[in-house]
């Protein structure tokens, strides 16, 4: 199936909520067991259970809608396994590889300051199962933010050794920052002239962390995009044949 | 409320939550509303059951929708309708005082404060549920299961779980 055809904005949106949840799920869920101590193991899969749970919800709503219209019968598991890689809308910082732990932590930091002030926004749109969602997700990425960005001082502010890849983490996913804030027109849609104000609070939030562990920002200003567009690096082909792999051999099977 | 009614708040009562089974999901605070469509032959009533999950992966959601319609069916009733509504969102502010209670006696600290309120996370004093002190530290905002966080006791040396606000 393909989603691709879909001119629906709403749907649309859910859709890349759904995408970036569950692609960030998936990468931090590779972290199960490999964590540097035990509770910071528990931390990220706790992190990566509450974003599937957050892309389960918002694909639910997605295939919802996409019946009614469309006659055909899908569910959320069609949407995450039976789609392929130019369907999927997720930001490109996403989808790369994790890296060591500061960087997953950085990148963690990115997504989680994003979804808090874009939730913030949705939990009072007026679809209410959209709102009702986000208010849900937004009660648990309070907690990401502050765990990530605790760490993001931790690490930045630590040792010479610390700071040192806390800084070329930074270099590797910066290019990758600008995409989130260049809207599509289904994101304005949704959003009306909110999108500004979300942009303006998650660089300021993203700059006073980021001063405070004494991180230097990088000057470039390139952007890396084309995600929420459905180009993607060749890292979200591996996601999915990981991912997807059961159902496509296995059509229809079940846990 | 009717009398069918109470008998089903009061079978719901006794379904507790997988991860936490001293509370109910009644403490929980996570069903909504019962409704009875009433029809002739009493047990062929359309008994409606409205809920709100508690967290956005909480696993025990599957269980408890069989469990609901596992007690009600071994009630007689066998037309049993689950609906899910999540707007707005469940809060541990809807958990009821004896749950919070129930929490203590089990040995996780229950949720101090408003859901979602930042001054409330930060000047937060959690009492050991071991020994009642209040010089206790969080060890991890993440634990055992999504709703906890672990802490550990100065006075007792314990460690306990703490149930977030949410």
């Amino acid at each position: 199936m393909t989603t691709k055809q879909i001119k629906n904005p709403l749907i649309n949106f859910l859709l890349q909520l759904g995408d970036n949840a569950l692609i960030m799920g998936h990468r931090n869920s590779e972290w199960c067991g490999h964590g540097p101590v035990l509770e910071q193991d528990i931390a990220l899969t706790n992190i990566a259970l509450d974003q599937i749970g957050q892309a389960r919800n918002f694909y639910q709503y997605a295939a919802t809608l996409i019946s009614e219209s469309s006659g055909e019968k899908l569910t959320e598991d069609s949407l995450a396994y039976l789609r392929d890689s130019w369907d999927f809308k997720n930001c490109l910082l996403t989808e790369l590889p994790n890296g060591h732990w500061g960087q997953t932590i950085l990148k963690q930091f990115f997504v989680s300051t994003y979804q808090y002030y874009l939730y913030q926004e949705l939990e009072i749109n007026s679809d209410l199962k959209l709102a009702g969602i986000a208010s849900k997700s937004l009660k648990e990425i309070n907690y990401h933010v502050r765990w990530s960005s605790e760490w993001v001082l931790r690490l930045g502010d630590g040792t010479s050794e610390s700071k040192q890849k806390m800084l070329a983490a930074l270099e590797t996913l910066w290019p990758y920052i600008n995409e989130w804030t260049i809207f599509t027109d289904y994101e304005i849609e949704i959003l009306g002239n909110k999108h500004q104000s979300i942009k303006e609070k998650w660089e300021e939030k993203i700059h006073a962390v980021l001063n405070e562990a004494g991180l230097i920002i990088p000057s470039g200003a390139y952007a890396q995009r084309g995600g929420k567009q459905g180009n993607h690096t060749e890292h979200l082909g591996y996601i999915l044949a990981e991912m997807q792999f059961l159902q496509r051999a296995y059509p229809n099977s079940e846990w | 409320m009717s009398r069918l009614e109470e008998q089903i708040w009061h079978l719901l009562e006794h379904i507790n939550d997988p991860e936490i089974p001293v509370l109910s999901i009644v403490d929980l605070g996570i069903i909504r509303s019962v409704t009875i469509l009433e029809v002739k032959n009493e047990l062929q009533n359309q008994v409606l059951i409205n809920y709100t999950p508690t967290y956005s992966a909480c696993p025990a959601v599957d269980l408890i929708n069989s469990e609901i319609k596992a007690t009600l069916n071994a009630a007689g009733f066998t037309n049993i309708h689950l609906e899910q509504t999540l707007f707005p969102a469940w809060t541990t502010d809807w958990m009821s005082e004896s749950g919070k209670e129930k929490l203590i006696q089990y040995g996780i600290a229950a949720p101090i404060g408003k859901s979602c309120d930042n001054n409330s996370i930060e000047a937060l004093k959690v009492e050991c549920p071991q020994c009642g002190s209040d010089k206790t530290n969080m060890i991890s905002a993440f634990s055992s299961t999504a709703c906890k966080a672990l802490y550990k006791c100065s006075s007792c040396l314990e460690p306990f779980d703490y149930f977030k606000c949410h």
